[in-house]
């Protein structure tokens, strides 16, 4: 008794999200270590799966042999030697630049893999190899083989004591034990770990601490939960996810289109008398193809994955944590979920013609073995108000709750008492000969349409003839569900999103809606069974919404995989969290709303850059399309609205600025945009204003303030 | 202020009476392509069938974007080879039907004209009384006018289709579709529009041409034929081939200031109309007065620069002491080229709406236009004419601008990108963005070409910036299949006959089919029903972001090659310099 109180104060405790890697941004540590990644990644075998970057690094390579040309180019005439000099520093300087360009966005990706890097480390820790004492059978006496964790197959029954490290990922089949998971989840309560029910799932790495389990190994070696979770953070099998794909092609075309504007900007050239140099051509391209999205476009989703690590959420791919962004419905688990877990018993109410204490005394009984918070508060009830004693009679058995019947109970020496919802006692009581009173609708009615849960409670004899048998209602039990604070704020917050929030509980139709009402969801889904839960999910799918649900029994899964988005506690099962795409290691139902955020501010922040850096465009024409053809047609000055000093100077300070934008904005790509609840259209032009409007603009004020610099330290050229 | 209120009340005037035809229009195509009952149906219902009995086309079945473009591009390529044909044996046309005894139109320019008036663009590297005969006019140009509109009209429809529909596979019968455009919208608009036209003065003939003896003794011959007949399906589908080589400044081709209006009206009158029908069909009819809302900015936009540019004139005969203002008595400002029947409202006007849309027809000469005033055209053409647009390409190319818009600005509420509740993912971020690509690779392409090689800049009756932005009008226009010229480049050479042809086919086909490939991507797509979160698409933030987008990507695209072409040559004109 005393453990499961225990572990049920840690689950309240657990609710609360915690975020663990308080990494800053610019840790040092990343810092350090990705700079000399960002020069590692020039190799053009790593450009090339970036078709923007990789035409920044051909442009960079023809700069740099048009410098070492020049270099060695002769004045003549036409070119005198001040005019080569000023010529070769100035391609110098436009070659420099380019190649800054890409260990910028080089250096951006290695600080999002830096900071997973940095947690997978941890992680390996817990890795480390240990001994396992593999078992022949689940009887723990029997022999034991001392083998090395790694030799562990799948179906290998292990035994772990107090002290060990638990050797992989398994089920408990036998024992309770405590368990310091804090080596995965960073939380450093111990959690509990016992056989059968939805806390039977133990993971490789994690130490228990007391007693002792027998757990048989579900995964091979290198294929646990622990070596996907390095994998996942590591960012060592990162595919590009749907959109990133189809931004990915939005953003080639656009380069492409830009490759064609300048290769056809030499001919018309050439035709104006007026030839420009091929720095000058290849400054303009690299300064118009989306140089800022295409070089910070892997680090927003490694950073996403990551946000979602700091949240204590393992996204299995990038590719759920997009989907999450576009989530329609979430469904809710009321119990955990919307209420504070568990209901309590308050009151017994008895039917005319039946003590109250009959129906306690009933209830307690059929309650005994029922190790559910909800079954304990009833046994305790009866025994505060009673004083019944715990002694059981050893003929009794007990029927344990099932799905189907939605039904527990008691079978006693001739007599059998159920406990249950309304509808299904009912059915059980005409079943065995009884009849049903509306005094019983009207009680159930009253405690439901409250909001409470009333659990009926019916009891059959054998008739005194010993032919058939009676079964009567004594009473019903009163189950109150308390609704966490501030869920109606969030769930005001979800539906400005335009999400729909369903709740799914047991409970019947009446206790649900007054729930509902309480927590403010949009609906409900009350006497939800594992199918008729699959059976919603795949309603709303078909009309092409996308679902999220949260869930940690072996029932769950299932519904889990059918998801769109399916968060699995960690708590959980084995199967739950294989069935799902997410597993929450904080094991908290409310996390569903933070990944959604998650998921959003993902794909706001793609195309916040995105806007951000064809807007940036406009500016750089006017630096550099003028100063292009200053000799030819000296009237297009008119167009260098920002007054540059010289052409060269104009280049090369769009060539900076371009350089200089992925670095500043950095920042925001790793922390991404911020997301608020405020509905489609105002934050759709709330980030028009910043990144479109924005971004026309704040190139114009960063180009002249470089030149002005520039000019400070004549560098004009 | 170089702009009368006389001007702005003319076009206010004009764009209301737009407004007053799209819901009609809208409604009518509406229910012609949704297969319903029309007035016109107890006429044409028995047609249609014994139409589809004799060439063995069950109506009932509908066919899959590659079915649908299959059938498109057989029967474009049947089509422009007929018309080779027929260009060909102008010789055994007879008496009645080739009076002037035309010879066979040159085998380049035969290829030229069929790619021409089968991609809807109607580029002229002839003089049409010169070089066609009636038959060819009636039979080879008139027929492509009416088919190469309807297929156009088609396509759109097919991929509104694609839009609204759910979760299917069709788009719908092309030979189908095709026919009714052709037989319930394109025909009898044409014949009560040319009566009107007859009307008022515009001939419909098969005389020969007419000697006159004029008062100081020359002999001058003017062309007659059958001109109304093509005159109001010229402009009704948006192809702009004229039966003169003067085109709409022809007093026999737009006699007067009324049916300059109509031909004005006519060409706006589908291509509004298929946006109303857009909104209609997807079920929300604010979704097409959006496209509406920003192809009306847009056209605003044109006028704001290409009037007030006209009606300034040119700054150096202001110099040399020339009266350019505009009084009771005269136009003022930059009339070389226009006709003074309409002046400079109603010739910027119409310039406005012929590149708006894929008109091309026109009744003053771009090229005269002042450098600014130049860039209208070119650059409405360059956008991908969607302002309004042709017809049914309009709405096509819009839609791809909305997807384009939807994709970039849609993330940023935080969801992928969808549109009409359709997401827009890998496939048809792909179709949308070769289908953009395709137009500036061919423009841009083309345009290097001809500008270094020898026998591109020596068809150019101009030099410097001026010369430059002829061969970019050019290509534009072949590309945007348009059909209206910078009539200072002599097309009529084995080079751009042959390069204008392919610009031409590669506008129309390479373009369309990965926009019906989108289509049939779409089709089978489920609707996420629109909530909260759904980026909006029916307001006026939307109308911006969309205007927005148009602008942005196509200065990005046109800027340098203009600032080259049109925008030094304004810069030098004002320095004094002209070419």
């Amino acid at each position: 008794m005393q453990t499961e109180t225990k572990s049920d104060a840690l689950e309240v405790k657990q609710w609360k999200t915690r975020r663990k890697g308080d990494l800053s941004i610019f840790d040092p540590t990343i810092i350090r270590r990705a700079i000399p990644d960002s020069f590692k990644k020039l190799d053009p075998r790593v450009q090339i799966k970036n078709p923007v970057m990789f035409v920044v690094e051909i442009g960079s390579v023809i700069t740099t042999i048009e410098f070492v040309r020049l270099l060695f180019a002769t004045p003549n005439a036409a070119f005198t030697r001040d005019q080569l000099t000023g010529e070769t520093i100035f391609v110098l300087a436009v070659a420099i630049w380019l190649w800054f360009t890409i260990v910028f966005a080089n250096f951006a990706e290695a600080m999002a893999e830096g900071r997973g890097k940095a947690q997978a480390d941890t992680l390996r820790k817990a890795r480390s190899t240990t001994m396992a004492r593999r078992l022949t059978s689940r009887d723990r006496s029997g022999t034991v083989q001392e083998v090395a964790a790694p030799e562990l197959r799948k179906g290998d029954l292990v035994l772990v004591e107090a002290g060990d490290v638990i050797p992989g990922d398994g089920d408990v089949m036998e024992g309770v034990a405590s368990v310091d998971e804090s080596a995965i989840t960073g939380e450093s309560a111990p959690v509990i770990r016992e056989s059968g029910g939805d806390r039977s799932a133990v993971t490789g790495g994690t130490r228990v601490l007391s007693d002792w389990i027998v757990v048989q190994i579900s995964a091979n070696p290198g294929e646990t939960f622990l070596d996907r979770m390095i994998a996942l953070v590591e960012g060592a099998k990162r595919q590009k996810t749907p959109n990133e794909i189809a931004l990915n092609i939005l953003i080639a075309s656009l380069t492409i289109i830009f490759v064609l504007v300048v290769a056809s900007l030499e001919p018309f050239a050439i035709y104006s008398h007026g030839p420009v140099t091929v720095t000058t051509l290849i400054a303009l391209l690299v300064c118009l193809i989306p140089t800022t999205i295409g070089g910070l476009l892997s680090s927003i989703g490694i950073a996403g994955m990551d946000r979602m690590v700091q949240r204590n959420v393992l996204a299995m791919s990038g590719r759920a944590v997009e989907a999450a962004g576009d989530v329609d419905v979430l469904l809710l688990d009321k119990t955990g979920t919307i209420t504070l877990g568990n209901r309590q018993a308050t009151r017994f109410v008895s039917l005319r013609g039946v003590g109250e204490r009959e129906v306690a005394q009933a209830a307690m009984l059929s309650s005994l073995a029922d190790e559910t918070p909800e079954g304990r508060s009833i046994v305790a009830l009866a025994k505060e108000r009673y004083g019944f004693a715990d002694e059981v009679d050893p003929s009794t058995t007990f029927i344990p709750f099932s799905a189907t019947t939605r039904m527990s109970g008691v079978d006693l020496n001739g007599s059998t008492i159920r406990k249950g919802a309304g509808d299904s006692i009912a059915t059980y009581v005409a079943e065995h000969g009884g009849a049903n009173s509306d005094e019983l609708n009207g009680i159930v009615n009253s405690i439901a349409s409250a909001g409470s849960t009333p659990l009926v409670v019916a009891e059959t004899e054998a008739h005194s003839n010993g032919i058939g048998e009676k079964a009567r209602v004594l009473g019903v039990i009163e189950l109150k569900d308390i609704v966490k604070g501030g869920m109606r704020a969030r769930f005001d917050e979800m539906r400005s999103m335009g999400i729909r929030t369903i709740m799914i509980t047991g409970d019947n139709p009446l206790t649900a809606a007054a729930i509902a009402k309480e927590a403010g969801v949009d609906d409900f889904l009350a006497q939800a069974t594992p199918e008729t839960k699959m059976k919603l999910i795949k309603e709303q799918q078909t009309g092409g919404r996308m679902v999220a649900m949260t869930g940690d029994g072996t029932n769950d899964a299932p519904a889990l995989a059918q998801a769109d988005v399916g968060v699995a506690m960690n708590t959980g099962t084995q199967a739950a969290k294989e069935a799902a795409n997410m597993v929450d290691l904080d094991s908290n139902p409310t996390k569903l709303i933070e990944v959604v955020e998650v998921g959003k501010q993902l794909l706001i922040t793609r195309g916040a850059l995105t806007t951000f850096s064809i807007a940036n465009d406009v500016a750089k024409y006017f630096a550099i399309i003028p100063a292009a053809f200053a000799v030819t047609y000296p009237q297009l000055n008119a167009l260098n609205v920002m007054q540059l000093a010289t052409p060269h100077s104009a280049v090369l300070s769009a060539v900076i600025f371009n350089a200089l934008i992925i670095i500043a904005l950095i920042p925001l790509a790793l922390r991404g945009v911020k997301y608020r609840p405020i509905g489609a259209g105002p934050l759709l032009r709330r980030n028009l204003l910043i990144y479109g409007i924005g971004g026309i603009i704040i190139p114009f004020f960063g180009i002249k303030a470089i030149d002005l610099v520039l000019q400070i330290l004549h560098l004009t050229l | 202020m170089p702009v009368s209120l006389n001007s702005v009340l003319q076009v206010l005037i004009f764009l209301v009476l737009v407004l007053l035809i799209t819901k009609p229009m809208g409604l009518y195509l509406t229910r012609v392509f949704g297969g319903n009952h029309t007035w016109l149906s107890p006429v044409f219902v028995p047609i249609e069938r014994l139409f589809y009995r004799l060439s063995g086309i069950n109506p009932e079945e509908e066919q899959k974007w590659t079915g649908y473009v299959i059938a498109m591009l057989v029967f474009s390529v049947a089509g422009m080879l007929l018309l080779y044909v027929i260009e060909r044996t102008q010789q055994w046309h007879g008496p009645l039907f080739n009076p002037q005894n035309f010879g066979p139109v040159e085998e380049r320019l035969a290829f030229n004209t069929a790619a021409s008036f089968t991609t809807n663009t109607n580029w002229q590297n002839y003089t049409g009384e010169q070089t066609m005969s009636y038959l060819t006019q009636m039979m080879g140009l008139v027929f492509h006018q009416f088919v190469s509109a309807a297929t156009g009209i088609v396509l759109a429809v097919a991929l509104t289709r694609g839009l609204a529909r759910r979760s299917a596979q069709t788009l719908g019968n092309f030979w189908v579709d095709l026919t009714r455009a052709i037989l319930y919208i394109l025909l009898p608009i044409s014949i009560m529009g040319a009566l009107v036209y007859v009307s008022q003065g515009m001939i419909q003939n098969f005389n020969p041409y007419t000697v006159v003896h004029t008062l100081d003794g020359q002999t001058q011959l003017i062309a007659q034929g059958p001109v109304a007949s093509m005159e109001i399906i010229k402009n009704l589908g948006t192809n702009g081939g004229g039966f003169f080589n003067a085109n709409s400044a022809h007093p026999f081709e737009n006699p007067n200031a009324f049916t300059n209006l109509i031909i004005m009206l006519t060409i706006l009158t589908i291509p509004a109309g298929l946006f109303y029908m857009f909104g209609k069909m997807v079920g929300n009819t604010r979704q097409g007065w959006v496209l509406w809302a920003a192809s009306a900015v847009l056209l605003i936009i044109g006028l704001a620069v290409i009037i007030p540019a006209e009606q300034s004139g040119n700054p150096l005969l202001a110099k040399v002491g020339a009266n350019q203002h505009l009084s009771d008595t005269q136009a003022g400002g930059n009339m070389e080229g226009k006709e003074v029947r309409f002046g400079i409202t109603d010739s910027g006007l119409f310039a406005t709406i012929t590149t708006d849309t894929s008109c091309g027809c026109v009744n003053s000469f771009h090229d005269s236009y002042t450098p600014l005033g130049g860039l209208v055209p070119l650059t409405n053409i360059a956008l991908g004419e969607i302002v309004f647009g042709g017809t049914g390409s309009g709405l096509y190319g819009m839609l791809m601008f909305a997807i384009i818009a939807v994709f970039i600005a849609g993330l940023m509420v935080g969801r992928t990108p969808e549109y009409l509740g359709k997401k827009i993912e890998r496939k048809e971020i792909m179709m949308a963005a070769l289908a953009l690509l395709i137009l500036p690779a061919s423009i841009l392409g083309f345009s290097a070409v001809a500008s270094v090689v020898p026998f591109g800049v020596s068809q150019l009756t101009n030099a410097g910036p001026h010369g430059l932005s002829e061969i970019l009008y050019a290509y534009t226009s072949a590309n945007g299949n348009n059909g209206s010229a910078f009539a200072g480049l002599s097309g009529n050479t084995p080079f751009y006959n042959w390069t204008l042809g392919f610009a031409m086919l590669i506008g129309r086909f390479a373009f369309l089919i990965p926009i019906l490939a989108f289509g049939g991507s779409l089709v089978k797509k489920r609707v996420v029903p629109a909530g909260l979160g759904t980026f909006p698409t029916t307001g006026p933030l939307f109308v911006g972001l969309l205007i927005g987008v148009i602008l942005i990507v196509g200065a990005l695209t046109y800027f340098p090659a203009y600032a080259l072409g049109p925008i030094v040559e304004h810069l030098l004109m004002q320095a004094g310099r002209t070419f």
